[in-house]
């Protein structure tokens, strides 16, 4: 039915591509039908068994019944680890920032000294990114035992392929001609540094700190489901001793913290050109 | 121009303007940034002696890391095969099949918020909820989901897709809700005025100016899916997650490397293909 | 005061960019470099305060040989020496303020620098230019906000504020629309009149060079075919120039250079100042308006 009116659509509004229609309808459908049987063959091999599904929503009621109201006396008791859970996201993306820095530097076409620093560069980045930061919980947890260090370390250690991406991007695209014209005044390297340099990275840097600090205050209410500090570790307690009234209470006090967070990145990133 | 004014009538003062209210207000801005950020290392209380021993162990989780195993063994008679291959085996597959379930109901429950939190669209009060539907699953973790849903009623793959599934609205609804934010509104006036319902507006106007990007977020939230159906099975909601996690509890770090090396393996495939699909749509 | 002996560029490719350009600067001379793109014009005044460094001859400040000063003795030479770029050379996140302070970023220390704290002696003066080029009141509009004419007026401030003994200007109307390019012109020869230095630039637009200086200096091949008043400047020189001497009767080429159109790189009009060149030229705008507003209609 979607693909019926998609074309309809398109020879509506695009007629001049009326002489591929046949064909963009073909490859259309067959991408469909794909996407159709793949989901279908998908959802078979999960094995699922109906009357799970048919009663999904019904226990889902259940669990919500069951949490409310929030067990309010019980807030008092995270203040601690939610505290915690800032701390890790702010110290993880402070060093991940510091850490980033000379990867941005050597990942970057235009700055980087030579092909090998390139390539290291962009490999850091690569592996950084693709671990998820529970797994960097879990083998920090292993190494430095559960805490707010793994958390901070596992923090850093996803974060810093983000910025440094990031800031890599930004650096390529660094106009040369002010630095030069700096250069023509008579300016050392310093003033180079503060005037041609800093002022066309300096926005989407704090920018990109910012962004990343608010999606890391996410990350670090997980950490600790696997014991890395934070409020993570108190939730999976609570949850293991099935007090549904009091996880209901720490979901809405992240729900607080996370949305604040937000705001805060939000608000910044706009301020900052 | 300015010949006829003397040098000494210009002023001799000059600040940079700032994009706060004033320079008291500035500093006074920077001063708690910095003692905030101050304040926070100091919480995290992280010892030097804790330093130094996580970093002898991380010699040894080296070293017990590698030669990853993924329970593949190339011998003379041809490639033999053990009981790790195919835990990865079953965790992959387990994976990808709840990444693509997950991607395609989340879309199904994410399209109609969008229109919901689109202003254009939307009465004032559906699109408040449809606003707060995408700040709630925004700001919970779908691990955190994950894991209440299996603790609460135990699914396994189910768990992780519902929870996939709740996350959803919170990237897809907020970033459709913006392009139906900004699709031509003189075309929706056209068929308004030949008598459409408001159903039938949103398939004749609306629908056809958004599909090509309906399809490129929906390929993008696949890729973000699968990354996350990595890890889901750590909390037990399925997938090869689990495998990862008994290895690292039962001290199989070679095989935990394997199991790692396969999730970025098909993490970074994964993105390349997202990336090249949605090239060729958009 | 500029005597340039000999100079010579040979970049690492191989490609002789200059060779051996000879001639001599007097003061409160007003010089044009004309030539065909590619003949070494840029290179020619990038050599002068080594933005390009030239691989021989030399050149003469006043008293100074440019080419045989060290990195720091250089800094400071460059503080004598003003110049205006093609394509504004702003920092654009910076205000303009900021951007002809920076002019005096050689005199003043780098943490002074920093903190945003110039003499006072250099802050009136900043208001003056400013005044003088006609952006009083836009001190703390950043360069972003700016048209392209103001920008290259800033870029003229930010130049004149380091007091140089000779001003030097790499293309400086090449990025601006024929009525701008002439206001900057204007300004740019005017100051240098004020200020009692000379000014040196290379520009794509001969007719600008008739117009604006006392003297023009012909490239082609980077060797120097002509040098001498706008007056002298006949077809015969224009032959020299632009067809590297070959007798023919290709007088197209030396037409279009007349028309200041010669050369013009595509890539660098993309500045906001093309569209409203592009009316100008065309002429017919009502057309054009109904083109658009139709095509936006069927999208």
């Amino acid at each position: 039915m979607m693909a019926t009116i998609d074309t309809d659509g398109d020879a509506y509004t695009n007629p001049t591509w009326e002489r591929y229609d046949r064909r963009t309808r073909l490859i259309r459908f067959f991408a469909l039908l794909g996407a159709l049987v793949l989901t279908i063959v998908s959802y078979q091999a999960l094995a699922v068994r109906y009357e799970y599904v048919r009663t999904a929503p019904e226990n889902m009621g259940n669990l919500i019944e069951r949490m409310y109201p929030p067990d309010l006396a019980y807030s008092s008791t995270i203040v601690e680890p939610m505290i915690a859970t800032v701390n890790i996201a702010v110290v993880g993306t402070l060093f991940a920032i510091l850490m980033a820095l000379p990867v941005a530097y050597i990942g970057a076409e235009n700055t980087t000294p030579n092909r090998s620093t390139y390539a290291l560069g962009k490999v850091i980045i690569a592996a950084s990114r693709s671990v998820h930061s529970l797994i960097w919980a879990l083998v920090f947890v292993i190494m430095f035992g559960g805490g707010v260090l793994a958390g901070i370390l596992a923090i850093t250690f996803r974060s810093i392929g983000f910025i440094a991406k990031l800031l890599a991007e930004e650096i390529e695209e660094i106009n040369h001609a002010p630095i030069e014209a700096i250069q023509a005044t008579g300016g050392n390297t310093l003033d180079v540094l503060i005037y041609g340099i800093v002022p066309q990275v300096k926005a989407a840097f704090v920018g990109i700190a910012v962004y990343r600090w608010d999606i890391n205050v996410r990350e670090a209410t997980v950490i600790g489901l696997v014991g890395a500090g934070g409020i993570g570790v108190e939730l999976n307690n609570r949850i293991n001793a099935f007090d549904w009234q009091a996880v209901l209470t720490i979901l809405l006090a992240i729900l607080v913290v996370v949305l604040v967070s937000e705001g805060v990145s939000a608000y910044s990133r706009k301020k900052i050109r | 121009m300015g010949a006829a004014r003397s040098l000494e009538a210009y002023e001799t003062d000059w600040s940079r303007p700032t994009v706060f209210y004033n320079h008291t207000v500035k500093w006074g801005v920077y001063l708690v940034t910095i003692l905030f950020l101050i304040w926070n290392v100091w919480e995290a209380r992280v010892s030097f002696d804790r330093l130094i021993y996580g970093a002898g162990q991380a010699g040894v989780l080296l070293g017990a890391f590698f030669p990853p195993d993924f329970g593949i063994t190339v011998t003379a008679g041809g490639i033999e095969t053990s009981d790790r291959f195919w835990r990865i085996y079953d965790g992959m597959v387990e994976t990808l099949a709840m990444s693509i379930v997950a991607t395609v109901a989340g879309v199904l429950v994410s399209i109609p918020v969008a229109v919901m939190g689109a202003e254009n669209l939307a009465p004032r009060p559906v699109y408040y909820v449809g606003r707060a539907i995408i700040s709630v699953t925004r700001a919970i973790h779908e691990l955190i989901i994950g894991i209440v849903v299996v603790v609460g009623f135990g699914f396994g793959a189910l768990a992780g897709v519902i929870a996939l599934v709740f996350a959803t609205p919170g990237f897809y609804a907020k970033l459709l809700a913006e392009d139906l934010e900004d699709i031509d509104q003189s075309r929706l006036e056209a068929i308004r005025s030949t008598g459409a319902s408001p159903l039938q507006v949103l398939i004749y106007g609306v629908l056809p100016q958004v599909l090509p990007r309906v399809i490129g977020l929906t390929i993008y939230r696949w890729d973000i899916n699968l990354r996350a159906s990595t890890i889901l099975g750590v909390v037990g909601a399925g997938g090869i997650g689990a495998a990862l996690l008994t290895s690292f509890d039962t001290y199989e770090y070679d095989f935990s490397m394997g199991i790692l090396l396969t999730i970025i393996a098909f993490v970074v495939l994964g993105e390349m293909l997202s990336a090249y699909a949605r090239r060729r749509v958009q | 005061m500029l005597s340039i002996t000999d100079l010579g560029k040979t970049y690492p490719g191989g490609d002789r960019a200059l060779d051996s350009v000879t001639f001599d600067i007097g003061s409160e001379e007003v010089v044009a470099i004309i030539g065909p793109s590619g003949a070494g014009k840029s290179t020619l005044v990038r050599c002068i305060n080594r933005l390009t460094e030239p691989t021989d001859g030399t050149i003469h400040l006043n008293d100074t040989d440019i080419t045989a000063l060290s990195k720091d003795e250089l800094r400071t030479a460059r503080q004598d020496i003003g110049m205006v770029f093609q394509e504004y050379a702003l920092v654009e996140r910076l205000t303009v303020m900021e951007n002809v302070l920076s002019g005096r970023l050689g005199a003043v220390s780098t943490w002074q620098a920093f903190r945003r704290k110039f003499p006072a002696e250099d802050i009136q003066r900043a208001y003056a230019t400013l005044d003088r080029v006609g952006l009083a009141g836009h001190e703390n509009d950043r360069a972003d906000e700016l048209s392209g004419g103001q920008r290259q007026r800033v870029g003229i401030a930010r130049a004149v504020l380091q007091r140089p003994e000779i001003l030097l200007a790499d293309e400086p109307t090449s990025s601006l629309d024929p009525e701008t390019s002439h206001a900057v012109m204007d300004l740019l020869t005017e100051i240098a009149g004020d200020e009692g230095i000379p000014v040196l630039f290379n520009i794509h637009e001969v007719p600008l060079a008739r117009e604006y200086a006392d003297r023009i200096i012909g490239l082609s091949d980077g060797q120097l075919v002509f040098d001498g008043p706008p007056t002298a400047l006949d077809e015969d020189a224009m032959n020299r120039i632009y067809r590297n001497g070959q007798e023919g009767t290709d007088r197209k080429r030396t037409e279009l250079a007349e028309l200041g159109r010669h050369g013009n790189q595509l890539g660098e009009h993309n500045n906001g100042q093309s569209p409203r060149r592009n009316t100008e030229r065309g002429g017919n705008q009502p057309e054009h308006q109904s083109e658009e507003s139709v095509s936006k209609e069927v999208r």
